[in-house]
Order: C-alpha cells, then structure tokens, then sequence
C-alpha cells in the first residue's frame, strides 16, 4: 500500500521536472505571434510615436481640466462629475436602506468640529424656528415643546465628517418626517427640496426631500442622552449618518420647502452638494 | 542597438493590455494625489504610530514635512471632485483589464500556478544574493517567472479590493453590505489607506525591476513586442525547440525557416 501511494508521488513530481515544466511553458510561448527584426524596428518607431501622442495627449488633459472655469469652486467638469455621481446615485438608490445602527455602550461624546452660524449663545427659552414655503412666506413658528410633542427617537449611529474621521454618537430627538407631515397637506405635497438656515443666517443646507424624509433624519436636540449644548446646536439640530456633518446644520432658525434647489454653504467652496452616503 | 536577422520579437504584450498598463498609471497617480488631500484633511486622527495612550505618537504618518512639500493641505474639496471623478476610471480601466484577460486567455501566463510560491522564493534569492547567482540557479518560467506571477496577481486582486473598500466608504449607507464585508467604516478606509501604501511599494519595486530587467523588456510595454537573440534562447533554455532555431542559422535553409510561427501575426 505504502509502495503504491510512493509511486503516484513519485510520478506527480516526475511529471513536473524543470525540463518539463520548461517545456510547458515554451509550448504556451510558442502561441505567441512573432515577427522580423525589421517589421519590430517599424512597430517600435509607431507606437513610440503613438506614445508620445498619448503622453501628450494625457497632459493637455490634465492641464485642461486645471484650468478650467470653476463652477462653485472647483473646475466645471469637476463640478460636472458630481451631478453625474449624484444621478448614479440617485437612481441606484434603494428605498428603505438604513446606516448600520449600534448598541448605545458603543457610543460616546463627538469633538465639536465646527461653530459657523454660532457666533454667540443665544437665549434657548426665546428660541423660535421658521417654517416657510416655496415662495418664501411664513407658514408658522414652533417653540421647542411643540417639537418635544413629536414622537420620541434615538439612533446610535456613525456620524461621518468629509474630512475623514467619524464617531460613533447617540442622538435623540423628532424625525423630520414626522414634523413635515405637519406642512404636507398645506403644501399640497412637499416639494423636492429644503432649505435650512442658522437664526444669522451665517451657515444654510440644502438637501433633497428624500433625504430629509428618511427615518434616519432626525431633528434632534439630545445627545448622549444629554440637552444638545450650544456648540453642538442647541436647541435643535439635524443629526443623520447618511449625510456628511457639513449638510447636518446646528441650531436651526429657519426650515424653507422649496421646488428650487437650495444653494448651500459648502457646495458654494467647493464640495459636493448631494453629499449623500 | 539595432536588430539584426538572428532575432527575432515574440508578441508579450497584446495592444489592449499595454493601453490598459499605461492607462492606468496617470489615472492611479491622480486617484493616490487626490486620494492624500483627502486623507490629509483629517489632520486630527491621521494614522499615527506610537504610543496613542497618552495622545502622543512618534511621527505622523505621513510627517507634516512630506505633506508640505506635495502642497497637500487644505485641498479637500479639490481632492473629493478628482477622486470622486477619475475614481470611475480606475474602476472601469480594472474591470476591462480583468475581462480582457480572462477572454483572451492571457490569465494563463500570468495567475501564479502551484509553483510560483516556491520559484517567487528562488527567484527573490537569486535577484537578491547577486553575489552568489550561480549557487541559485532561476527555476523555468514562461513570459513571468513565479515572483512576477504572484506579485502581479496580488496587485490586481489588490486592485480590486480598493475598488470595493473605495466604494465602502463613499456610500457606506447605500452600499452597507461592502462596508459590513469590510468590517465596517473605519476598517474600510484603514485597508483602503494599506493598499495605497502598497500600491506606492509596488510602484518602487516595479519601477527598478524594469530598471534591471533592460531595454527590451520595456520596449515590450511599449510596442508589444521583446527582441530575442535566437542564439542566446537556444542556450537560456533547452527545450526551447533546439533543432528548429539551429536550422534557422543554417546556410542551406531559408533564414525565415519561422514561417509557420510567422504565420500567426
């Protein structure tokens, strides 16, 4: 038996000596195409030329696309390739689909990573947000228990900077769902977008309608279990992990539904305005 | 320099892969340029090494004197437009790559076959102990010895994951199966950032390979065709059909004896 099993080994190993192995891979060598020394002279000074094109090409290219007129910051094809993104995404997009949620233990207190729109403390208990509709007028004011009378809601999920960092946080607070079926009917159906602005109207977001009506979008003034305090956008703020912090705008003054799309702070230097996760 | 008849140039890299090659190398440089702006945007918690106990880490990965110099601060909505844009190309240009190879078979000179770990080892010492090659002869091989073979299969694989880690963090949301396989956001972009540094390597690695590996090869990349001495292949390797090449040198028989190979082109 011991004998048998040794000389299948045996023959395996044999099978592949280099003298065989070499000839294997000659044979698949041999499948490859060949051609004079001249006809190669002829091919080389071609694709050099071809090469050069290409470098060239690849340059002016580069040098083009640097030099190009900026739309909001940024070269316009640039700009170009993020409304393309945008409606990849926007078709790709699937209803329903939530950002991982975890458990509460796994979160804890995030930096304070921006204060535009802040400026100075303000009085919370005299703290009052607009609502207005596409044409700009005033559809109402809601103080802070009006939004407490919302249902309750808490997320543990992974808040995400563009710059790179996230963390994991707990935020509390009505989703903007549920406060916008206020307006719906008012409004005969919400239109496309919002439009969010601080009280000194420093810092404004614009988002689509259907990000904002997600069940992740939340208006949230907790965290951590905790009062938002002012830096972080007491008395209320948008919290969400399937945006990035820059469209997520701290201490909201006025909500406007609009059918324009909304300009936005970091768009107008540069960054994408979808944003979307 | 010029060719002379007892040559002959063997076809080793077909017109769609060499596009592919050279394709690939500005849309990577661009993808790793933009890549560091964003990277670099975080200047709080950049990968650090050292103790991160206490706050404190010996050197920033990158230091900021490298940064300095690639002017790559404050560039971060610059950054995302080029990535987010070029990043479609790399995509594209690697999935192209990749079915082209398996269609037109050429995956056969190039996926590592159950020697290559074992000739990579031969070759690696042979390349590395230069003082002492006779002692370690090259084992065969066919167009890529089996250091090539593994080498340049775990970067295209590596290619792929980059892909897939990019995508885990761009839509962590829409795309939360990818993340969840990567183990989520941060081990995403941490592996996406690994196989940047490794890409770099290879680029080192690569670059003074073809360095040693001479002036034909590289023209190899460039007209698709490599020089051969059909003298030198008789002596480099014996099975390489002896009688056919010798007959070619003959006076009695057509020096184009290669006609049915020929034929092929």
């Amino acid at each position: 038996m011991s004998e048998t099993s040794n000389d299948k080994r045996k023959k395996t190993d044999a099978s592949n000596t280099d003298a065989e192995r070499a000839a294997r891979y000659a044979a698949l060598e041999a499948e490859s195409p060949r051609i004079s020394p001249s006809d190669y002279t002829t091919k080389s000074r071609r694709s050099f030329l071809t090469g050069g094109a290409a470098m060239a090409a690849g340059a002016f290219g580069f040098r083009w696309i640097q030099t190009r007129p900026e739309s909001d910051r940024i070269p316009d094809v640039l700009r170009r390739g993020h409304e393309v993104n945008e409606s990849v995404w926007r078709a790709l997009k699937r209803d329903g689909v939530n950002a991982p949620t975890f458990p509460r233990s796994a979160s804890s207190m995030v930096r304070v990573n921006g204060r535009r729109g802040l400026g100075e403390e303000i009085d919370l208990a005299a703290w009052e947000m607009r609502v207005e509709g596409p044409d700009g007028t005033l559809l109402g004011t809601h103080v802070m228990d009006e939004i407490r009378a919302l249902p309750f809601h808490e997320m543990t999920i992974e808040h995400k900077c563009v710059e790179g960092w996230s963390h994991i946080v707990t935020w509390g607070g009505a989703r903007f769902s549920d406060f916008a079926a206020l307006y719906a009917d008012e409004l005969g159906g919400l239109p496309p977008y919002v439009s969010l602005n601080t009280p000194d109207e420093e810092y404004y977001v614009g988002v689509d309608i259907e990000s904002m009506m997600h069940e992740q979008m939340y208006l949230a003034y907790e965290l951590q279990g905790e009062p938002l305090t002012q830096d972080h956008g007491a008395p209320l703020r948008l919290a969400s992990p399937n945006k990035y912090g820059i469209k997520l705008l701290k201490r909201i003054g006025t909500i406007r539904f609009t059918d324009e799309r909304p300009t936005d702070f970091w768009f107008e230097r540069g960054y994408d305005w979808y944003a979307e996760l | 320099m010029a060719p002379s008849e007892n040559q002959i140039a063997v076809l080793k890299h077909r017109r769609a892969s060499r596009w592919m090659h050279w394709i690939n190398f500005p849309v990577l440089t661009i993808m790793i340029w933009s890549g560091l702006r964003i990277y670099w945007a975080d200047v709080r918690d950049p990968f650090g090494f050292g103790v991160g106990l206490v706050g404190w880490h010996w050197f920033d990965f990158f230091p900021d004197s490298v940064n300095e110099t690639l002017g790559l601060r404050a560039r971060l909505a610059k950054g995302m437009a080029w990535h987010f844009t070029f990043g479609w190309l790399f995509t594209i240009n690697g999935l192209a790559y990749a079915i082209y190879t398996w269609r037109s078979k050429e995956w056969r000179h190039l996926l590592p076959d159950r020697h290559s770990l074992r000739d990579s080892i031969k070759v690696t010492k042979h390349d590395l102990m230069f003082w002492a090659r006779s002692k370690n002869p090259l084992p065969p091989q066919g167009r890529y010895n089996g250091a090539q073979r593994l080498s340049y299969s775990a970067i295209l694989f590596l290619g792929g994951i980059e892909v897939l880690t990019g995508f885990a963090i761009y839509k962590p949301t829409q795309a939360n199966i990818l993340t969840t396989i990567f183990g989520g956001y941060e081990w995403a972009r941490g592996i996406h950032f690994a196989i940047t540094i490794i890409f770099l390597l290879f680029f080192v690695v690569h670059v003074v390979q073809v360095g040693f590996a001479g002036w034909r090869n590289f023209m190899s990349m460039v007209t698709g065709y490599e020089l051969i001495d059909l003298d030198d292949a008789t002596t480099d390797s014996v099975s390489f059909d002896e009688t056919h090449i010798s007959s070619s040198g003959s006076d009695t028989t057509d020096p184009d004896s290669n006609d049915e190979e020929l034929s092929h082109v």
